[in-house]
Order: C-alpha cells, then structure tokens, then sequence
C-alpha cells in the first residue's frame, strides 16, 4: 500500500492491511486467549502452547517476553493484546505505561495531569511537531 | 410510528465496567467520573426508550481477523457477553428487537448502505459499559438493544461522512418503522485516547471539546475531518469518535444539547458524555 499520510506520527504504528497480513496468526494467537481452557493451557506452558501457531521466531520471542512495542512493529494489535494483558491479570494501564516506557505510577499521574501532550507529538517532521 | 427521541454519545473505557463490577465508583480516583453520569441516569430513568439503537466497535471480541465487517447490524434475539480475557461482565444479557433491527437492515441497504447481518454476536465492553454507566446495575437492562458494529480495529475505519450518511439513513429507517416505538441512538467510543507504543497516554482537550461544541452546531464541518487528523491530534484510538458522527446524523439537521460532561482521565482515556435531542 502506498500514500501513507500516517507514517511520520512518532511512536505510532498505525493497523493497516500490511499490518493485519503481517500480524495474522500473532492476532489470532491473541484471540484464542478469549477461551478460559486456552488460558489455562497457555499459562501452563506457554512454548508448547506457541508451538500451536505459525508465527515468526521473532513474534514468540516477543510474546515471551511481553515485548509489546516490538510486537507492535511485528503487526501486532493492541485490542488483540489486551487479551494477552487479561490473561496475565494486568491492567490496560499497566501495559500502555510498559508501552509508553514509564512506571505504572509515573504513567498515571501524567494521565491525571491532562495527558501526553499533543504539542512535540504531531510529528517526527521537525516544521510539523 | 416509531421515533427517534434523543441521541446520547459516551466513551466505553473498559476499566469503567472494571471500577462497577468491582464496587470501586466511590474510591478518589473514580467518584467525580461517576458523579458526572448522576444526572444521566436520572434523566435516563426518567426517558427510558424502547430500543437503543447502540453504535459501538467490537474489540476483537466477536470479530477477529478472520471476518472484519465495516459495518455490521444485530439482528438476533439475544446477545451474549463476551469473554475478552478475563471472563464475561457480570451483567445481564442484551436482548434485541429482531423486527426493528431487519427494518433497519433492509432499509438501510436499500438506502446503499451495504450492512453485515449478524446474528450471533457476543457483545463486549465496547457496548455493556454505556448500558452500565447510563443504566447503573439493574438484574435486566430496562429496554431493548440493536447493536451496530463499526470497524475501528483495523484502519481505515469508514469516513466521518460516511458514518454522518449512515445516521441519516438509520433515522429514515426508523421512522417508517410503523409500530409506536420509542427509539434512542447512541454513539459511542472516544474522546482522544491513544493505548499502544510510546506515545500511549496522548489526550486533546482542546481538540474534546471542539469536536463537542461541533457535534452540537456545526456536524455537516465535522464530517469533512480526514481520519489523520484524528490520529495526529486526538490519538491512534481517537478516530473512534467517527460512531458519534453516525448518533448526529440520526438527530437531523438541527439539535440541541440537554447535558455533556467531560473528565480526564479515565485510564489511558478523555471520556466525553452527551445528550442530544432533534431541534
């Protein structure tokens, strides 16, 4: 796909159709954590659980280790990952801080504070931040 | 005949259902959210509808990337709540108007509106969590749900105009609807709000409470806005705000603001809320 008008957001990966097609089977290893048995079945070994589903060397490796912006990049989905996020009994907030690159209590009191900032944020084009 | 009688927009943030499954409304953190939904709940026991037409994004719930439909309408009986990792919300199933929600299809696509026809469809926070903040934890909901689905997964979602036109064609559909129905469109979804990568935790408050002030005034303006400047101004997950576009446009031209409250944060999440009637 072509004409991206999207791409220069900074740290944004936007879910597109190349994303989805890279993504597939990450997603859908996701989804699979909506059943309590997968759950169970995962949590109990998880490689084996893995061994289940094509993805790439680099995809395990990144669900092992919880790497959620490198699985981002390897077309992954947030809304796919929070079953992920369930699954170990996190909070959306505590990924999103894990995310952000931030504590859990640094993350929240920047969001009770009014947020990021949109202004530096538009942007990696210097004239357009 | 069946009517359109008001139109409310919420945000579905998923630790909303947490916070009032868990009796947590009440702790420091969520109380003044709570409190800015007070006045909606009285004024909504005070007009409940028949049917809720409800706009809502499935969260990889019942859709995941083997079907992704853009737009998709609820035609069965009964919903299920879905499990989204953790177990379903402890809250009453969703039960449908079949009949209203055919009437809507077939006229909707007659209208060019080329709508997916569900009938097994479990639904997420994405849609039990505006049944919750609007209707507290009753042990049924007080009135029947048509849930339409709208892709905001997998980009692009479909443009603010064509959400605006789908509104304007569910209002039609509804009104030559002849049983005597009292009907509410909600939208929901939203404000800014990014959840994914570095740049997670981005809120526009600026950008809220213009789009706010537009719903109400300027909709026709509001449905030129391209999808990047979601994304850049109000967060890669802002650009859910297109469902609101689709409550507006079921109102008509003109409408008038009874209520709208606003709060940040609620997790990663601006949330707006609004009630809405024709003018």
């Amino acid at each position: 796909m072509s004409n991206k008008d999207y791409n220069d957001i900074p740290g944004t990966t936007i879910f597109d159709g190349d994303m989805a097609r890279k993504g597939y089977w990450v997603n859908q290893f996701c989804m699979s954590l909506v059943k309590p048995d997968n759950r169970a079945r995962f949590l109990a070994d998880e490689a084996t659980y893995l061994d289940e589903w094509q993805i790439t060397a680099e995809q395990r490796t990144a669900v092992l280790k919880r790497d959620y912006n490198t699985l981002l990049s390897l077309g992954g989905n947030v809304y796919f990952f929070s079953k992920l996020f369930f699954t170990d009994e996190k909070s959306f907030e505590a990924c999103a801080a894990q995310m952000a690159g931030m504590s859990q209590p640094d993350y929240r009191a920047m969001m009770i504070n009014g947020g990021r900032a949109v202004a530096g944020n538009r942007s990696t084009r210097v004239e357009d931040r | 005949m069946a009517k359109i009688t008001a139109g409310i927009s919420t945000s579905h943030v998923p630790a909303l259902g947490v916070a009032m499954d868990h009796g947590n409304t009440e702790d420091e953190y969520w109380a003044p959210l709570f409190k800015g939904y007070e006045h909606s709940r009285q004024w909504m026991q005070e007009n409940t509808p028949d049917v809720v037409v409800l706009v809502y994004n499935d969260h990889a719930s019942a859709f995941s990337l083997e079907l992704i439909p853009t737009f998709a309408i609820g035609c069965a009986e009964q919903f299920a709540i879905a499990d989204e990792g953790w177990g379903p919300r402890p809250v009453p199933a969703v039960e449908g108007h079949p009949e209203l929600a055919w009437h809507i299809a077939q006229s909707a696509i007659e209208d060019e509106f080329d709508m997916t026809i569900v009938n097994r469809m479990p639904v997420d926070h994405g849609l039990t969590v505006p049944l919750s903040m609007l209707f507290g934890q009753p042990k049924s909901w007080p009135c029947q749900v048509i849930p339409i689905a709208v892709n905001v997964v997998v980009y692009p979602p479909p443009s603010g105009r064509r959400c605006y036109h789908l509104g304007q064609a569910i209002g039609r559909a509804v009104e030559s609807f002849a049983p005597d129905v009292d009907v509410q469109v909600w939208g929901t979804g939203g404000m800014s709000h990014q959840l994914q990568g570095p740049r997670a935790g981005l809120i526009n408050q600026a950008f809220d409470q213009a789009f706010m002030n537009d719903l109400v005034a300027n909709p026709e303006l509001l449905m030129h806005k391209p999808h990047i400047e979601y994304l850049r101004e109000a967060g890669s997950e802002g650009v859910e705000l297109v469902m609101w576009l689709i409550m507006r446009g079921a109102l008509g031209p003109h409408a008038k603001e009874l209520y709208r409250f606003y709060h940040v944060p609620a997790s990663n999440t601006a949330v707006g809320h609004m009630i809405l009637q024709s003018a």
